[in-house]
């Protein structure tokens, strides 16, 4: 390598700690009555214990998308894994509802939530339920550390499209 | 039959398990598991043969108690008794597991007089002074009945599921919001106070009207009380259990019925 400052760039970038990067794909769904989901994404351990809350989009006060935290325990996994223990909202998790579309979410492996994760086996976990739809759930199973780069996807069948989850170290 | 044959019958029929005899009495929540602050739950109650539907005669509600996430009671809100079911609502106010329960003790005697039958069904208290002290053919039963059901709003919490020491209860090894297809729930059966074992357990889903069988599960309670059912299947199950015992209140009262009934909500994965 000649030149120094692309020597010194390289140097940042791989001492730089490792990234998450999710996507969630909410599905345009041809409804006479759409609103948009309730989504909460999480990563869980081996023993289906939360080990870190990622998002949680819910309608947090009452608007046409939702009377609020009445419907979270709809989530039903998401509620009873970790919202009904948690204070809401959640801070740097809670979330409004989202459109249509694609939603990433980028996480930095120095800090929380990841931090704070043991080596060993998880799982990304999206839930997203629709009032007067249905409900579904997608895991993508992982190891962590990273010390790879890889790309992991699950792809929804009704309330969920593609879900995403990019590791680099 | 002769007069004599007549009274035995009906004397026997008035000790008979309920079960052999008598419908299926039932709580049914809109809800067990809730989120948001100042949650209301509507409950329906009735007694049918078909669960859980209201087409046979309402549960009366003058024994409705309710025990709040603290443990002091709940008043219930809008009650009301129909031709077919009694409903109330439930207020929420606080975070928690609710116990909601309709809870019957009594007696009831049979005896003869002028050589016709008479019956009578009140509490100890009322026995004294409305049960001739002479009466002939004195038979005396006591029973002790729980019907009930929970509610959680949000984290769930154990203070309202303490045994009260009396009749038959339920004590969660397994909480009873916390309830999931495919998975296994352990649960405690005490009588008075105190692990009941050897109890056969009757579980049967919603839904009767919808298929040709009751598809009971059935239990029996182990040599600590404990008893455990793996779900099949979502949704809500009534469960079942009585005895009978000669531990009862006042020394003419010769057979004690205890029983208990329990709804359950399990949530599917």
């Amino acid at each position: 390598m000649r030149h120094p400052l692309m020597l010194s760039l390289l140097l940042i970038a791989s001492s730089a700690a490792a990234e998450i990067n999710v996507t969630v794909e909410i599905p345009r769904i041809d409804a006479s009555e759409y609103h948009r989901p309730y989504v909460a994404v999480w990563v869980e351990d081996g023993g289906h214990e939360v080990a870190a809350n990622l998002a949680v989009w819910y309608a947090q006060k009452e608007t046409k998308e939702g009377a609020g935290s009445k419907w979270l325990a709809d989530l039903r996994q998401w509620w009873r894994r970790s919202g009904r223990d948690q204070t809401l909202p959640i801070d740097g998790v809670s979330g409004a509802t989202r459109p249509v579309g694609q939603h990433q979410l980028r996480f930095d492996a120095a800090k929380p939530p990841f931090a704070a994760l043991k080596p060993g086996q998880y799982a990304l976990v999206v839930e997203a339920v629709r009032e007067v739809g249905g409900r579904e759930l997608l895991r993508i199973p992982f190891d962590w550390p990273v010390t790879a780069s890889r790309h992991l996807d699950a792809k929804g069948e009704h309330e969920l499209g593609l879900v995403k989850l990019d590791l680099n170290p | 039959m002769n007069a004599p044959v007549k009274l035995l019958a009906l004397a026997f029929a008035l000790v008979l398990p309920l079960s052999a005899q008598a419908h299926k009495a039932w709580l049914l929540p809109s809800a067990t598991v809730l989120s948001g602050e100042d949650s209301w739950i509507t409950v329906d109650a009735a007694v049918s043969n078909d669960l859980f539907y209201f087409n046979h005669v309402p549960l009366r509600l003058d024994a409705l108690a309710i025990t709040g996430p603290d443990g002091k009671p709940v008043q219930a809100e809008n009650r009301a008794t129909g031709k077919y079911r009694s409903t109330f609502d439930v207020h929420l106010a606080e975070p928690g597991t609710y116990r909601i329960a309709v809870v019957n003790a009594g007696l009831s005697a049979s005896w003869e007089e002028d050589g016709k039958p008479k019956r009578w069904r009140g509490n100890a208290e009322k026995f004294a002074n409305e049960v001739p002290k002479d009466a002939k053919n004195l038979k005396v039963s006591q029973s002790a009945g729980r019907v009930e059901t929970f509610v959680t709003a949000g984290r769930p919490s154990d203070t309202a599921l303490k045994s009260t020491g009396a009749g038959l209860e339920l004590v969660a090894v397994t909480h009873p919001n916390d309830l999931f297809a495919g998975e296994a729930a352990t649960f405690k059966l005490l009588l008075d106070g105190k692990p009941a074992p050897d109890l056969a357990i009757e579980i049967i889903p919603d839904g009767i009207r919808y298929r040709d069988k009751q598809n009971e599960l059935t239990a029996t309670s182990d040599k600590d009380g404990q008893f455990s059912v793996t779900w099949p299947n979502a949704g809500r199950y009534w469960l079942e259990t009585s005895l009978v015992d000669d531990k009862t209140s006042i020394p003419q009262a010769t057979q004690r019925r205890v029983s208990y009934v329990v709804t359950l909500e399990v949530l599917p994965q």
